[in-house]
């Protein structure tokens, strides 16, 4: 919704190139990592495409933790970022089932998009920003602090949760052995690497592209391995799961967030 | 109590993620009607906790004529059974207003 709120101030003929590269970013991650699933990890197709898509998609949660760091060390950012999320999650799952399937005139595409486009977690982005965007600055100061006030306090919420959760995945991490823990520590790095980079080159202040940087590092947990069951039913779900819950999750909010934030503004000096 | 009469209930336990086809499925094969329920339990694939989308599972039970029952458990077997988590059965129950559950 701040989001939102930010857009209303933002002339949005500004923004449509930043949108357009955000979205190119999103379709070509999954491409670089399936064939690193395929060959290296040695992943049938199914699997590389699934967990490609993952990757090549953001999390919510890591996103929300990252806007709670920047506001901690009030550094500044484009509100606007939230965006970004909205753009990022969708080009990953089209890619991943492409890669998976190839083009077949029996996919259902139908059911898809709807699982893509009105699941809970793109349907609230959108309509928060929808209301920010018409409410403008002064309408959104009625429902402050239910909104903005608790975001805090709902975010400590969430993360015992997935706490919970997650502990629950590092069981079947064990018998999945090694290299989807390297994976999910490595790929985010690199992939924080290339957001941080574009971030900086269209011009967003260092923390934005930081959260940049974070969402392209981050991995799905809630609409990829959704839409990739229904898509991709060969693909083995605990797999995916493991590693973006299990591994990149926990190490985005710990080290992650953090280190994509010396980054940024190492950086930004040599740009 | 007049029309008291026999037919057959197929319950069906799958992952919550095909609710949406499972349910198209169901109508298009000609059942009048089915009650979904969120369930949890433990099977071939381990424990699912259902308190995460992915580990959460759903019980559809429906009420309709023995050719629909066959029909359904067949279009399932064919569809669904290699990739997800699924189990069926059926049995004979007792229903009052049977007309309800009957195919058009």
């Amino acid at each position: 919704m701040k989001g939102g709120v930010e857009l209303a101030k933002q002339p949005f003929i500004v923004l449509v190139p930043q949108l357009f590269v955000v979205l190119l970013i999103g379709f070509i991650l999954p491409l670089l990592l399936f064939p690193i699933l395929k060959y290296l990890g040695k992943f049938n197709r199914d699997d590389a495409a699934s967990i490609a898509a993952h990757y090549g998609s953001v999390s919510v949660g890591t996103f929300a933790v990252a806007i709670a760091y920047m506001n901690s060390l009030d550094i500044e950012f484009e509100e606007y970022v939230s965006v970004f999320v909205v753009i990022l999650e969708i080009p990953a799952i089209i890619v991943g089932i492409l890669l998976a399937r190839g083009i077949r005139k029996d996919m259902p595409w139908g059911k898809i998009g709807h699982e893509i486009f009105l699941g809970k977690g793109v349907v609230l982005l959108i309509g928060g920003l929808i209301i920010g965007w018409i409410a403008g600055p002064d309408g959104v100061t009625k429902i402050k602090p239910l909104f903005f006030d608790l975001f805090s306090g709902v975010l400590a919420l969430f993360l015992l949760e997935m706490g919970l959760i997650t502990a629950r995945q590092l069981s079947s991490l064990r018998s999945y052995g090694p290299f989807l823990v390297l994976f999910g520590v490595i790929t985010p790095v690199c992939l924080s690497l290339v957001g941080i980079l574009v971030g900086l080159l269209l011009g967003l202040s260092v923390g934005g592209a930081s959260i940049l940087g974070t969402l392209t590092a981050s991995a799905s947990y809630i609409a990829v391995p959704a839409a990739m069951r229904i898509s991709v039913p060969g693909a083995n779900p605990t797999l995916s799961l493991s590693a973006s819950l299990g591994v990149t999750f926990p190490f985005n909010v710990l080290v992650g967030i953090q280190l994509y934030y010396l980054i940024a503004k190492q950086l930004s000096t040599i740009l | 109590m007049n029309d008291r009469k026999t037919i057959e209930l197929v319950t069906v336990i799958a992952e919550s993620v095909l609710e949406k086809s499972l349910s198209e499925d169901i109508e298009r094969l000609g059942a009048r009607g089915y009650t979904i329920q969120d369930v949890r339990g433990k099977g071939a694939r381990g424990y699912r906790a259902g308190e995460w989308n992915e580990s959460s599972n759903i019980q559809i039970e429906i009420l309709c004529d023995e050719a629909v029952a066959r029909e359904i458990e067949n279009h399932l077997n064919e569809t669904y059974f290699d990739n997800y988590g699924m189990i069926i059965y059926t049995g004979k129950v007792s229903v009052l207003r049977s007309d309800k559950f009957s195919k058009i």
